[in-house]
């Protein structure tokens, strides 16, 4: 039932498992058009798989992943080593995977302000400037579905403001979906609607809490800051303990913990992911 | 003009290294050499079974290279081996059941050498014709396959991920390597064929700013070892398919030297160390 018929991506109960170990287990995700949905997690804790499973780069081995036909995807992934031996510009690696039309090339790359850099060689370019070639190149393919893993890692405070502001951007433009992974458990981009919080599965979900007209934040933060970034509040019906095992709200303690195991009441599959769960400080009610 | 053998041998390597130059590439790219190794070693298996079931030469080399490869997809995805283990013992094992074979036919007399390390005077025109037509079909598929199998080798994921059909390049990647060493057997025998395809390709390297640039160059490049190689065997009564590599790779030393820089070589390459 999460999934909808104009879904761009859907994840259904989706698994991968190991060598008899499941890494992630009972994934439930939908993007649909225009959205913005941010993965949070800590290391290890699926985020890269659960977005690989919704692009089809690995099949669920449980579960069900959906894409509409024909949906343009961009893609820029957590990192990419190019080798020596491969003589590529930035301007050939803006058409990798496809013609794109030049003016498209242009517009893209001027607004990741990497014009500068079109006939560097892309392995001579630092990690922030790289990051944009990846981002310059998603977008010049005008996708449906942009998805990003990790791109403001490795990047300075300021740094991930501006590329937060130009995803931002690029979302309010070409009017895609995001699908946004982050390393970062209590600050995601403002402009989610979204944001669910993987460790194996999904330990909860909702929607971040705009911190800009909150005092505390904006000293915290910044004025500039505050209107890029949002803080996610966790709210967890149980804990991961560092032997791996869970802690549950009722005291119990397991190995596992996934949807229907009867500790997750309100994360089970047939649960639609809540929306608004802070009225009095939520972006939108 | 073609009746000359020095003529016939020319004109059949010229093709040879056209064909080998881009494909080259993406040994060279993908790490690759080994496995190039493994496909030529059992392209005498290929010959052998070509005699004892009186088979065409060329299709029976592609059959057994291709076949090889295929075995080696598949012993990947289930041995415990790894691959370079797995390579060494397909490689070996297929160069050995190869002379293994032809000593059992006592009635065939060939001439082992030629197959090993190329025979130039066993050029005819229908090799030069099944070579031009062959290369032909080798590299306009490659051409066909260029965008997928190049952005899979960048990377992967990036290429699946964004609808590209990564497996089916690849598939026809390994057809168009065995493809290759069939046609290029005679020239250079199996010994020295992958010599053939990275050596120009890595004496492209530093002159190129792209990938296509890349595989015009190691393709030029090869063309010029040919020349030199055959023309140095014609002089010094040396074997032609090694002198051809010789020849190579005197170019690839001239691209790595300082001499290059005149001509507006990149800076070579230093150690960047490997995040993967």
């Amino acid at each position: 039932m999460l999934k909808k018929a104009n879904a761009l991506v859907s994840l259904s109960g989706a698994g991968i498992e190991r060598s008899g170990r499941w890494l992630v287990r009972g994934v439930d995700l939908v993007v649909e058009p225009g959205e913005i949905v941010t993965l949070i997690g800590p290391n290890g804790s699926g985020k890269s798989m659960t977005a690989k499973m919704a692009l089809g780069i690995l099949k669920p081995d449980e579960g069900v992943a959906d894409r509409r036909a024909g949906l343009t995807v961009g893609y820029v992934p957590q990192r990419i080593a190019i080798d020596w031996t491969l003589p590529l510009t930035v301007e050939r690696f803006m058409h990798l995977t496809g013609w794109v039309e030049p003016e498209e090339v242009d517009a893209a790359m001027e607004a990741t302000g990497i014009a500068n850099l079109r006939h560097a060689e892309v392995r001579t370019l630092s990690g922030g400037e790289f990051q944009r070639v990846m981002l310059a190149r998603a977008i010049a393919r005008r996708p449906d579905l942009l998805v990003l893993d990790e791109p403001v890692q490795g990047v300075d405070f300021t740094g991930e403001i501006a590329l937060y502001d130009l995803i931002t951007e690029i979302h309010k433009e070409l009017g895609c979906g995001v699908l946004l992974i982050s390393h970062d458990l209590h600050v995601v981009m403002a402009a989610t609607d979204r944001v669910i919080c993987l460790n194996g599965h999904v330990c909860c979900s909702g929607t971040p809490t705009d911190v800009a007209s909150s005092e505390a934040y904006l000293k915290l933060f910044g004025s500039r800051a505050a209107s890029t970034l949002a803080v996610y509040e966790h709210r967890h019906d149980h804990t991961h303990l560092p032997d791996g095992r869970v802690r549950h709200a009722d005291g119990s303690i397991t190995d596992h913990c996934h949807p229907g195991d009867g500790h997750h009441g309100d994360h089970a599959p047939s649960h639609p992911p809540e929306r608004s769960r802070s009225p009095e400080t939520g972006r939108e009610a | 003009m073609l009746d000359d053998f020095f003529m016939r041998a020319l004109v059949a390597g010229i093709g040879v290294a056209i064909v080998a130059g881009p494909l080259g590439c993406f040994i060279v790219w993908r790490r690759l050499a080994y496995f190039g190794d493994t496909l030529s070693h059992a392209a005498l298996l290929g010959v052998a079974l070509a005699f004892l079931l009186q088979l065409n030469i060329t299709l029976a080399v592609f059959t057994v290279s291709a076949g090889v490869a295929l075995a080696l997809l598949m012993l990947q995805a289930r041995a415990s081996l790894s691959s370079d283990s797995l390579l060494g013992l397909l490689a070996h094992s297929a160069l050995a059941i190869g002379l293994v074979v032809l000593a059992f036919m006592t009635w065939v007399r060939i001439d082992l050498m030629g197959f090993l390390f190329g025979d130039i005077l066993a050029v005819s025109t229908t090799d030069i014709l099944v070579i031009y037509i062959g290369g032909a079909l080798v590299l306009g598929v490659l051409a066909a396959i260029w965008r997928p199998l190049f952005a899979a080798t960048v990377n992967r994921e990036l290429a699946d991920a964004e609808g590209l059909n990564v497996d089916r390049a690849n598939f026809i990647f390994m057809l168009l390597m065995a493809g290759v060493i069939a046609i290029s057997m005679k020239i250079v025998g199996v010994l020295l064929i992958t010599a053939m395809l990275i050596i120009p390709a890595a004496a492209a390297r530093r002159f190129a700013s792209g990938p296509e640039q890349m595989a015009l160059l190691a393709a030029l490049i090869g063309v010029v070892s040919v020349v030199g190689g055959l023309y140095g065997s014609l002089h010094w009564d040396t074997p032609s398919g090694p002198s051809i590599v010789v020849a190579a790779l005197v170019l690839f030393i001239l691209s790595i030297s300082p001499l290059a820089n005149l001509i507006g070589a990149n800076k070579p390459a230093r150690p960047v160390s490997d995040e993967s």
